[in-house]
């Protein structure tokens, strides 16, 4: 379960929202360019720190600006895929999966068993040795998606994770995204401006503009309400 | 139609050109090719000059000679050490800096630019002034026995002066450039400061880093000025090679030519590495 109440003063306005997510839900957090969907999922993520507000997720305080609690980026447990599919383009698919495993210090025979697993599971084994560097939108985008998975996080966040890529892939990486947060129960929020995303994945959609949650509801709603805006 | 008959007067009221299109074009062409005729021949001329002053025989027989042997390996030993403390301390310095924001960074930033502009022979004097041996603190280590002015230190001393800010802002701009979110994503895997610098911000920024240190070094070897005023002219101890060419000019003239040669046939590598170095980083973005 995630619980996170933020308070952050941006440049034009306050962000000023709070989110919930159960296990196995997906939340999407809609709205337009600069709305502050990225800035709350960089302050859940630790990478921005919040004027004020409290974050917890299942059941330790990542974050208390009552308590001054604040615990480090690195110690939060958190799957977070970037926008633009950010793989380590210096390293093999196989090495990207690594990654966190062996920042973890997890023992070898660990990380090999985990890595072989999301190797099958994200469908990428025969590009296992590729450098990460020369993959397409869509297989960069399942390396970071295994690579966030592979740390056993606690909650899974992904900005914008369907831009740049094509109609086959946005369908895989939807169902592997509702499969896997499914299974792993798991948290998830998914940033997009797109409303067909909120509908494939979403088990709640928040409505977000200016820093301020506009609407709430279930996908299915989302299509009466005013406030989400036009489908691109 | 009235449009058509416009365009037609307006071109009746061009003045008539003295010159054909053909010739226009020509006269451009021989314009163009005798400019970059000029600067390709302002620029090799006085390098070519040097190979022209020396026979093969010559050469291989002053490169055999003490002073010149001695030169060379002082040269080549100072810089190595010179860029080796310059990429030890410069890297992580240069790192810290983007990434930190710390009250006076913009004059630090200044400073670390300075050495550029600054007359190498007033960097040497400004050295000595410091730590000569009666320098502001030269002469409290030398109560010590400890004397750093016209020593090998104080060649490396000078060139580390000179020449660091080629690789510093090099690694600087390459930090600077490079997408955070490399790091970021690194960071939420659970990699702690040191990891990331190692594995993450080091190998993506290591051809950029190369070539600024390729820079470094062709800087130091060539470090004349700063060199002279603060380490002096002593033969093997602190004469390297572009001094050793001034002090042969009045000396043994053919050594000065070899070891001259020698410098050019070095910067002509250090421009051709960098030149292959910055076609990878090219290629790998």
């Amino acid at each position: 379960m995630l619980e996170a109440v933020i308070h952050k003063k941006l440049r034009d306005f306050t962000l000023d929202i709070a989110l919930r997510a159960g296990p196995g839900e997906i939340v999407v957090l809609m709205g337009e360019n600069g709305a502050g969907k990225s800035t709350a999922l960089n302050s859940i993520a630790g990478l921005v720190c919040p004027d004020a507000g409290s974050i917890r997720l299942a059941g330790s305080v990542l974050f208390d600006s009552g308590t001054g609690s604040d615990t480090p980026v690195e110690h939060r447990r958190i799957g977070y895929v970037f926008q633009d599919s950010v793989v380590f383009p210096h390293y093999s698919v196989r090495e990207n999966l690594a990654f966190g495993l062996r920042a973890r210090h997890k023992p070898p025979a660990v990380i090999r068993e985990r890595v072989d697993y999301w190797l099958r599971a994200m469908d990428i084994e025969v590009l296992a040795e590729v450098k990460a560097g020369n993959l397409s939108g869509g297989q960069k985008q399942r390396v970071a998606l295994g690579r966030a998975l592979a740390t056993e996080p606690a909650l899974l966040m992904l900005d914008e994770p369907f831009n740049a890529l094509d109609t086959d892939n946005i369908r895989l990486v939807k169902e592997l995204t509702r499969t896997f947060v499914t299974g792993m129960q798991i948290p998830c929020l998914i940033v997009t401006h797109r409303m067909t995303d909120c509908r494939d994945v979403g088990d709640r959609v928040c409505v977000i503009s200016r820093g301020i949650r506009k609407w709430e509801g279930t996908p299915e709603d989302l299509t009466g309400c005013s406030c989400a805006g036009e489908e691109p | 139609m009235p449009k058509h008959d416009s365009v037609r007067n307006r071109n009746c009221m061009n003045p008539p050109r003295i010159f054909s299109e053909k010739t226009r074009r020509t006269i451009a062409q021989v314009g163009a090719a005798v400019l970059v005729a000029s600067v390709t021949l302002y620029l090799a001329l006085p390098v070519v000059a040097l190979f022209f002053k020396t026979t093969p025989e010559l050469f291989l027989s002053s490169l055999t000679t003490p002073d010149v042997i001695s030169a060379l390996v002082l040269s080549l030993f100072t810089s190595t050490v010179s860029l080796g403390v310059v990429i030890l301390v410069g890297t992580p310095f240069a790192y810290i800096h983007c990434r930190n924001e710390y009250p006076g960074k913009v004059i630090v930033d200044t400073l670390i630019d300075l050495p550029l502009v600054l007359p190498p022979a007033v960097a040497g004097l400004a050295l000595l002034v410091l730590w000569g041996r009666v320098g502001i603190l030269g002469q409290y280590l030398s109560l010590f026995g400890i004397s750093i002015a016209f020593t090998t230190l104080a060649v490396i001393m000078a060139q580390i002066f000179v020449a660091s800010p080629f690789y510093v802002r090099q690694a600087k701009s390459l930090f600077e450039q490079l997408d955070p979110a490399y790091e970021q994503t690194a960071r939420t895997l659970g990699a702690s400061p040191l990891r990331i610098f190692a594995l993450i911000t080091l190998p993506l920024t290591a051809s950029g880093l190369v070539s600024g240190a390729v820079m470094t070094f062709g800087r130091a070897l060539g470090e004349f000025g700063a060199t002279i005023m603060f380490a002096g002219n002593v033969p093997g101890v602190t004469q390297t090679m572009p001094l050793a060419v001034y002090m042969n000019m009045a000396g043994d003239y053919h050594a000065g030519i070899t070891i001259a040669i020698l410098l050019v046939i070095i910067s002509f590598a250090i421009m051709i590495a960098i030149r292959l170095l910055s076609r990878q980083e090219a290629s790998h973005a």
